[in-house]
């Protein structure tokens, strides 16, 4: 059964990708006339080189935690939820309307609050597709792609018409009152003497990341329902012979995946921004996808991939600001990351697998 | 000359240099990208040909996120860039909190106001030169039915089509002007291929001059009306050259002139709001040998006259932001 061991499947196989991705990047890079090495130190050293690196990245990391979660457990029951994007535009709505118009006085009232505004915005976003999908056997990853573009249209109909302050230009909210400010690591690490970089966006919801992580392990791994999503994921006809509903998992298991998404906006939204502007999101629901290819589906591994997509993108913003690799090239830097470390990953896989079979027979 | 004197010149040169090196200007675009074809590409304009004229070289960025409006900001205001200039409305918020940090660097800032001692906001009046161009539009009409495509359906895309439907209506009352924004999303930005189906559609309704502010997507706009053989209205840069003959005329917003004199200025911008309009030729329409056939002497006579009038504050065009409503429909 088992063809390789465990910490190569876990940790070679990744790493082997993203060697493939890197040296490919590299090569582009030479071919437009730029130093690779220089620029992976660049962007290294802008992504982890400073506290202020640290806190952009760590900031991009818990939008990826967020989205890769979701994508994570409803994959667990087999379902592909690709509408992280527009669950995460509808969670930054619930964030947005907890923060406006709820007497919030202080942030670790509000914090609770909006996530939980979040959350049910982007699992009510998730509900019309998974019972779709439960009831009449409509595909969800069509489902949920188009429920992103009717986000994308109903947050721009709220921003432009109604929410809008009269005579600003921008299709955005009021900022959100000071109450509802998030405190940034910086905030977070003062008082016990770390000093942290005031004017990078990672906040306190990263913290809340790391929990979330927790969370969704313990509940696919030590509880009833989990073991219940499991199961249907491997089987469903074995799954219904057991007793599990499969109407009432696929929709709990998109519920949860959709509340997952939606509490990204916390991190964007209310942290960073602090107040609902039209582009939150930003393509971090699809980036979820890839985190969650790239980290098996497992918590763990998400928050890990969660970290190297954190990392690509503070770099790659590093390296827009100071060289002159055209920011499409970063763009294709980083989908070769996605390429190699989700879809080619069989390419890496199976020839390493026949490595390992040949090591043990001689052996 | 002693040697102290030798080694303080050389001092005194080498400060001197080194100021200038790090005074260099910076431009960061918006989203949409450098070359869009229109908007963050007249403000690339601009930064060019202050470039060719100096000598001197200046920083950029083009975005790819929100997120980083206030990193590049901090980044190059840290780096001693001065002045900065955005090119885009959506900084607003992220500039509101940086120009604080930096009193000593000057921000210029394109399509919004920003109330802060160091920088300038220029804002331009796009619904006097849509009138003109709505005019235009109207008077070369035959059928009476002239079309508008804007990018994403934001508030400053409205104000565009709004002073384009009063120009329609004051030079032809009975004209009939179809709108379609392209989209709801950043995409609605780039999307040529949405821009020339919903040009073909408005074809179908009658329409024989189509207008665009819809940036990249306006590529499509403008193919569309000279592939079908009716007129096209270029936006902010003239893009009367795209479709020689095949376009009536642009819209010109000269964001490349406000990037230039911010660039020009240098450290001694002067800061405080700056409104572009037809009064300080800010705003204009496209007139060069790509069109002159198409604009007869007559309609140009009643569109100079209609600038004149708005220039010196005889005509007000009604504009969008002012309360979020059209008069005409």
């Amino acid at each position: 059964m088992d063809k390789m061991p465990r910490w190569a499947e876990v940790f070679l196989v990744p790493l082997i990708s993203l060697l493939l991705a890197a040296v490919l990047s590299a090569l582009v890079i030479l071919a437009i006339g730029e130093n690779p090495w220089a620029a992976v130190k660049m962007m290294v050293s802008g992504a982890l080189g400073s506290t202020y690196g640290w806190g952009y990245t760590l900031y991009y990391t818990t939008n990826f935690i967020f989205t890769g979660l979701a994508v994570a457990v409803a994959y667990h029951a087999r379902l592909f939820n690709i509408g992280g994007e527009g669950q995460a535009m509808l969670g930054g709505l619930g964030v947005a309307l907890a923060c406006l118009y709820l007497p919030l006085p202080h942030w670790l009232i509000a914090l609770p609050i909006a996530a939980v505004g979040a959350a049910l915005f982007g699992a009510a976003w998730a509900l019309i597709p998974a019972y779709l999908q439960a009831k009449r056997g409509s595909h969800i990853v069509i489902t949920t792609i188009m429920f992103n573009f009717i986000a994308a249209g109903l947050l721009n109909y709220l921003l432009v018409n109604l929410m809008r302050p009269v005579g600003s230009m921008d299709p955005a909210t009021d900022k959100f009152p000071e109450g509802t400010h998030l405190p940034t690591l910086h905030d977070l690490l003062a008082p016990i003497g770390i000093e942290f970089s005031k004017a990078a966006p990672a906040n306190v919801t990263f913290v809340v990341g790391l929990l979330a992580c927790l969370v969704v392990w313990l509940l696919l791994w030590r509880t009833r329902l989990g073991y219940e999503i499991r199961a249907f994921g491997h089987s469903e006809p074995a799954a219904v012979y057991a007793g599990i509903n499969p109407v009432k998992i696929t929709m709990i298991a998109m519920l949860i995946s959709g509340g997952l998404a939606g509490m990204m906006a916390v991190n964007n939204v209310m942290g960073e921004a602090e107040r609902l502007v039209m582009n939150a999101v930003e393509g971090a629901g699809f980036i979820g996808i890839a985190v969650a290819l790239m980290g098996r589906n497992h918590p763990f591994g998400v928050l890990i991939a969660a970290l190297l997509f954190g990392f690509l993108y503070q770099g790659g913003a590093e390296l827009a600001l100071w060289t002159s690799i055209p920011r499409e090239l970063i763009v294709v830097i980083q989908a070769l990351v996605i390429l190699f470390t989700g879809a080619l990953d069989h390419m890496v896989r199976m020839p390493l697998e026949r490595l390992f079979l040949a090591f043990r027979k001689g052996a | 000359m002693t040697k102290m004197q030798k080694f303080f010149g050389a001092a005194a040169a080498l400060a001197l240099t080194a100021g200038a090196a790090a005074a260099e200007p910076a431009l960061i675009y918006d989203l949409g990208g450098k070359f869009d074809k229109s908007f963050n590409e007249a403000a690339h304009m601009g930064a060019q040909k202050w470039a060719e004229e100096t000598g001197e070289t200046y920083r950029e960025i083009e975005l790819q996120s929100e997120a980083q409006r206030e990193q590049a900001l901090r980044r190059f205001a840290e780096a001693g860039a001065n002045p900065i200039v955005m090119a885009g409305f959506a900084f607003g918020s992220a500039l509101d909190e940086v120009a604080g940090d930096y009193p000593d660097t000057k921000f210029a800032i394109i399509d919004m106001v920003t109330d802060k001692p160091n920088v300038r906001s220029v804002v331009f009046n796009e619904h006097e030169g849509s009138y003109l161009v709505g005019m235009l539009a109207a008077m070369k009409s035959e059928s009476g039915t002239v079309g508008f495509v804007g990018g994403m359906d934001i508030p400053l895309i409205r104000k565009f089509a709004c002073g384009y439907v009063q120009g329609a209506k004051a030079a032809n009352p009975d004209a009939t002007v179809i709108q379609n924004m392209t989209g709801t999303t950043p995409a609605a930005w780039g999307d040529p291929v949405k821009g020339a189906e919903l040009t073909k559609a408005q074809i179908s309704q009658g329409a024989d001059v189509v207008y665009h502010a819809a940036g990249g997507t306006g590529v499509g706009v403008l193919q569309a009306a000279a592939d079908e053989g009716i007129l096209g209205i270029g936006v902010d840069s003239n893009q009367n050259y795209m479709h020689p003959g095949k376009v009536l005329t642009s819209m010109l917003k000269r964001v490349d002139n406000a990037v230039y004199e911010a660039f020009s200025a240098g450290t001694d911008l002067e800061t405080g709001i700056q409104v572009m309009g037809i009064a300080n030729g800010g705003i204009g329409y496209a007139m060069d040998e790509n069109n002159a056939d198409l604009v007869t002497a007559e309609m140009k006579a009643a569109v100079d006259e209609a600038a004149a009038k708005i220039a010196s504050g005889e005509l007000v065009v009604h504009d969008y932001m002012s309360d979020n409503t059209c008069p005409v429909e």
